[in-house]
């Protein structure tokens, strides 16, 4: 993966530091689609499972910053070692994050399937979850090929995720106005909305973060910002 | 002297007969000598190249050393020496590949998913190989088939019985005005007579769409290797939509260009692609009376874009990022009187992404909708060949 270092131990090190942030980011997909699978199967045992899993995440997040410390106190790492080790530690804390928004899916499940709710609740909220792994799973594909020609890709993706939110927020607000009975599931399913939304942003951070160990350069500031919920009223004659 | 020349030849003639028949699979560096037929200096790779399913060989630090031809196509090219845990992330896998290194005395196996692009399922086994050669071998069983059916049988179910049931509610009650109330009434039941056929007609195209979505479901996922010139399939799609066209009182303008536009694709999927795109152009954009089809490929390394622009009402924005979900429709009206099944746009989706492509959208209310297909650029000739 990178050149060779005189010292071996040194490569050792960096390599348990990357397959670290692998084993995060499989416990974090692994985490967003059982959390979203167990809200439309309602599935209370998943979600339970899901919560359980969140520990993981936490406890290695600590393990990778203390690593990293300890490397570059030893170490002294200069240029692309240095921005792998700190691109680690930023890309851990953001696996961290997606757990806990997963987790905090998982916990709304209760809630949302204590009625029996339609399908067609939740099949917005599916897409957008497939979208959102999507990204998810492209990143971290990118960070361990490194092939980071394929990351305009996902800031494309991000704004396509941003839209979708928008339009489900909408849905959602429809859901409500028709039957008040509907406030209590889809108040909670805006919530899981906006979490998946929060996954894509932190999937795209940790390209960024990607690019920037890799090519040494930050990407351009200008982020497409295209959620447009915060304009989206109820219409009550529509 | 000659006899003895022309005996040591032999050997070597036909090592180099294997290793030409074997160009495709190794690099030349790494090609071992062989002795035909004999079992003891039979190399590793040329094994574990012959094996059908997706293998990797990994060595105790979880690098990376080899990956057969299978591995590739299903997993993408791997950079050699990459961690075999950074490209597999599931925590299974992790504890697979840890509990066999760290020597696990039997071959244990695991499931492993893979939910996008395209969902697959297999069987996974590591084990050591050898004694002492400090390497590890990591094979996948596909099981996506068997879980793709159990998938397909429920979602079929789930979504036939929900979507059928309104035309079906519609034929019993007209069946029983038939035969209660409007039983002598001539003209009422020729009116009845034909919104009950139209209604029935509903129900197999619904099953027609449904069965053809299951079936692109059902298939293996495989990248597509043929490459085809897809302006030439365009303007074959645009010559058989031509009469459907003409009934909605639209014209469809080809700037297609004569210069062919190579893409890797099936070539049925994709016309079935563009028919869906150029039928949908057809039936919702009418009142723009034409639709303008074009294709463009900014320089080889570029991908390949293909528009389908009609000039009718547009889509309103808040819909445009839902259209390819199953049975999501914009306006339900619309769509029940232009014989609409709410999956059109579902199996181009699901057809682009298997063949690695993607569908654009842009549209204003008011402004006409342009539907954009983008294919990947098709890697400089002798794919599969390029493996890092």
């Amino acid at each position: 993966m990178q050149n060779q270092h005189t010292m071996r131990s040194f490569d050792d090190e960096l390599n348990y530091l990357s397959d670290q942030i692998a084993a995060m980011g499989g416990y974090a997909e692994r985490m967003v689609a059982e959390a979203v699978a167990a809200l439309v199967q309602s599935d209370s045992g998943l979600a339970r499972k899901v919560v359980e899993d969140d520990a993981f995440l936490d406890a290695k997040e600590r393990e990778i910053g203390e690593r990293a410390v300890i490397i570059i106190g030893k170490r002294q790492p200069v240029a692309d070692d240095l921005r792998e080790i700190v691109g680690a530690i930023r890309i851990s804390s953001d696996l961290e994050r997606i757990g806990d928004l997963g987790k905090n899916i998982a916990k709304r499940v209760v809630a949302v399937t204590e009625g029996k709710q339609p399908v067609r609740l939740f099949r917005g909220l599916e897409a957008l979850a497939g979208l959102a792994l999507t990204q998810l799973k492209e990143v971290l594909d990118v960070y361990a090929s490194r092939s980071v020609e394929r990351i305009g890709f996902v800031r494309d993706r991000d704004e396509e995720i941003d839209a979708m939110y928008t339009s489900l927020f909408r849905e959602l607000l429809t859901y409500m106005m028709e039957d008040p009975r509907n406030i209590t599931a889809c108040t909670h399913l805006l919530f899981c909305a906006k979490n998946i939304e929060r996954i894509g942003d932190h999937a795209t951070n940790i390209a960024e973060t990607v690019h920037h160990i890799v090519t040494g350069r930050q990407l351009p500031l200008e982020r497409p910002k295209e959620d447009q919920s915060h304009s989206v009223v109820a219409e009550p004659d529509a | 002297m000659l006899r003895h020349i022309a005996k040591s030849v032999a050997p070597l003639k036909q090592a180099l007969q294997t290793l030409a028949n074997r160009k495709n699979t190794t690099e030349p560096s790494e090609r071992p000598r062989v002795v035909r037929g004999d079992i003891d200096s039979l190399p590793a790779v040329y094994l574990a190249a012959a094996v059908l399913d997706p293998l990797y060989i990994f060595d105790g630090a979880g690098s990376i050393l080899y990956s057969n031809e299978a591995a590739d196509l299903a997993f993408g090219p791997m950079t050699k020496s990459v961690s075999l845990r950074l490209k597999f992330r599931a925590p299974e896998m992790h504890e697979l590949v840890s509990r066999v290194i760290s020597g696990a005395e039997e071959s244990t196996a695991i499931n492993y998913s893979e939910r996008v692009p395209v969902e697959r399922a297999y069987r996974v086994v590591a084990s050591r190989i050898g004694n002492d050669t400090g390497l590890y071998v990591l094979m996948f069983k596909d099981q996506s088939e068997a879980r793709r059916i159990d998938r397909m049988r429920a979602d079929f179910i789930a979504n036939a019985s929900h979507e059928l049931r309104t035309p079906l509610a519609s034929v019993a009650g007209f069946i029983e005005t038939l035969r209660g109330p409007a039983r002598d009434d001539a003209k009422a039941r020729e009116n009845f007579l034909q919104i009950m056929q139209n209604q029935t007609q509903r129900m197999a195209r619904l099953i027609d769409d449904l069965l053809s979505l299951s079936r692109l479901e059902m298939k293996p996922y495989q990248k597509p290797n043929a490459q085809l010139d897809v302006v030439a399939l365009v303007r074959g799609v645009i010559e058989s939509m031509r009469h459907i066209a003409s009934e909605n009182g639209v014209e469809i303008v080809s700037e297609l260009g004569d210069a062919p536009l190579l893409v890797a694709g099936h070539s049925d999927e994709l016309v079935q692609v563009f028919e869906n795109l150029l039928e949908n152009a057809c039936k919702y954009g009418s009142s723009g009376e034409r639709i303008l089809v074009s294709a463009e490929q900014a320089s080889p390394m570029d991908e390949v874009r293909v528009r389908v622009q009609d000039f009718g009402p547009g889509i309103p924005e808040e819909h445009i990022p839902r259209i390819t979900e199953r049975f999501y429709r914009v306006d339900v009206e619309t769509s029940r009187t232009q014989k609409g099944t709410g999956l059109g746009l579902s199996i181009v989706k699901h057809i682009l992404t298997r063949h690695d492509a993607r569908l654009s959208v842009k549209s204003a209310s008011g402004k006409g909708a342009t539907f954009v297909v983008h294919f990947p650029p098709v890697p400089p000739s002798g794919t599969g060949a390029e493996r890092a």
